[in-house]
């Protein structure tokens, strides 16, 4: 199995400005302090072994959308956020013009994680089966709804892919195609689900829009229960624990800390930070990874819990 | 978890000793809620003393919160003090060095009560 990311920002998709890209290289090049190199290869070590990862990275701006890769020859991904355009080109590529079969487990229908079907290129071309798993009952509508004049010039019933819905059940487990998938009810407005994928021993869960109230210990052990020796948890870490329990409480997300807890609790391998907040620069972000990473090493049990932070871009293989 | 308490002027000093987290932050809750009825309004103020925890969680932290905001609808005020280094760590980890204002010590968080708290303080 492999996780691929192809958005990993919340709420809205954010970009790299001018302004950013001048104020990277600049710190870069004090970095350097007059270091000269004599080839690309040699400036490229240093930027790769040297400087902080948010001088020589970004990460990233399209909203969510992550792509659990198993053998075979389908295609399963979690949410449509702004990311779908880009898996879709991936997509549209690696079938050179074979038709291909797209699952999609959509966690909620909230626009930053439908926005990107839009421009998902196999909705486009005859022969595309899309199969879209998710447990609320008003999926279809919410497809249909953000595909419709004045919104968007294309009507959703004009896609030429062929589109069915799949009403999935809470907590109960489902094959699909090579993955069994188990949904788990999130608290988030309008509910959200989180997603237990597995394949042959390997487990992902996908568990974004998702608040913990920390008062609530047997919401917290069911939680455990969903990520239990988890391979990767891929976890809404919108917020510091501080904001995420005073200014943004009740908005529906969670903090690196709690994730870092629930994971240590769970026992699970690999947390990945995830829907990151997007007045967050790229510095920001880093530290939210630092200050997870040290918090990990402080309360480390037994076992060490690795801790990385989603970006666009990012693949994990199991 | 042991929680005791001392009185200085318009200052509830309370001394938290062992583990704050899940399993014990209901207890604590009530009984620093207690002292934030009767203390802190109009002025006064609790210190945490925090010189004998020995660690606290998300859901601990939690307990501070949700103490500082009851304490600030009635013009109240909470101080944490005397942290231990993991702590302290974690206070800043999860950003609540910028809610709380953090004192090296008691005795500086008295005085940023009131003189008479830190009087009193002085005098033992």
């Amino acid at each position: 199995m492999r996780v691929r990311f192809w958005g990993t920002r919340g709420s809205i998709p954010v970009a790299l400005t001018a302004a950013d890209i001048r104020d990277k290289l600049a710190q870069a090049l004090v970095q350097a302090s007059g270091r000269t190199f004599g080839s690309y290869e040699e400036a490229h070590a240093f930027a790769s072994s040297e400087l902080d990862f948010n001088l020589t990275h970004t990460f990233g701006g399209h909203t969510p959308c992550v792509e659990v890769e198993a053998p075979g020859d389908e295609y399963y991904v979690c949410d449509m956020g702004s990311g779908a355009r880009p898996f879709g080109v991936h997509v549209l590529a690696r079938q050179a013009r074979k038709p291909a079969i797209v699952n999609i487990f959509q966690s909620h229908v909230h626009w930053d994680h439908i926005m990107g079907f839009p421009f998902f290129g196999p909705a486009y071309v005859p022969g595309t089966t899309i199969r879209i798993h998710g447990v609320h009952e008003v999926l279809e509508h919410a497809y249909r709804l953000q595909m419709r004049e004045p919104c968007f010039p294309v009507d959703f019933s004009q896609l030429a892919a062929k589109i069915e819905f799949v009403k999935l059940e809470v907590d109960k487990p489902r094959q699909v195609g090579a993955l069994t998938v188990t949904p788990h009810l999130q608290l988030h407005s309008g509910d959200s689900y989180g997603f237990r994928f597995e394949h042959e021993g390997k487990s992902v869960v996908y568990s974004t829009d998702s608040e913990h109230k920390l008062e609530n210990r047997a919401e917290a052990e069911a939680f455990a229960q969903f990520f239990r020796g988890a391979d990767v948890v891929i976890f809404d870490a919108m917020y510091a624990l501080a904001e995420a329990i005073s200014v943004k409480a009740d908005w529906g997300h969670s903090s690196n800390i709690v994730g870092v807890e629930l994971c240590q609790m769970a026992r699970a391998k690999h947390l990945v930070l995830f829907h990151h907040e997007p007045a967050n620069n790229d510095a920001t972000l880093e530290g939210l990874l630092k200050e997870a990473r040290r918090f990990e090493e402080l309360t480390r049990g037994e076992e060490a819990l690795k801790v990385s932070a989603a970006y666009d871009g990012l693949e994990i293989d199991l | 978890m042991n929680v005791s308490s001392r009185r200085y002027a318009n200052a509830d000093v309370l001394h938290v000793e062992g583990r704050l987290d899940q399993d014990t932050c209901t207890e604590f809750t009530g009984k620093l809620m207690t002292h934030v009825d009767a203390s802190a309004h109009d002025g006064g103020a609790i210190v945490l003393d925090l010189s004998r925890l020995e660690y606290v969680s998300s859901a601990g932290l939690r307990c501070f919160m949700l103490a500082s905001r009851k304490a600030k609808t009635q013009h109240g005020r909470i101080f944490v003090a005397a942290l231990q280094p993991m702590v302290k760590e974690i206070f800043e980890i999860s950003h609540f060095n910028l809610v709380f204002q953090v004192f090296p010590t008691v005795g500086e968080a008295l005085g940023a009560v009131s003189a008479e708290a830190s009087a009193a303080f002085e005098k033992g």
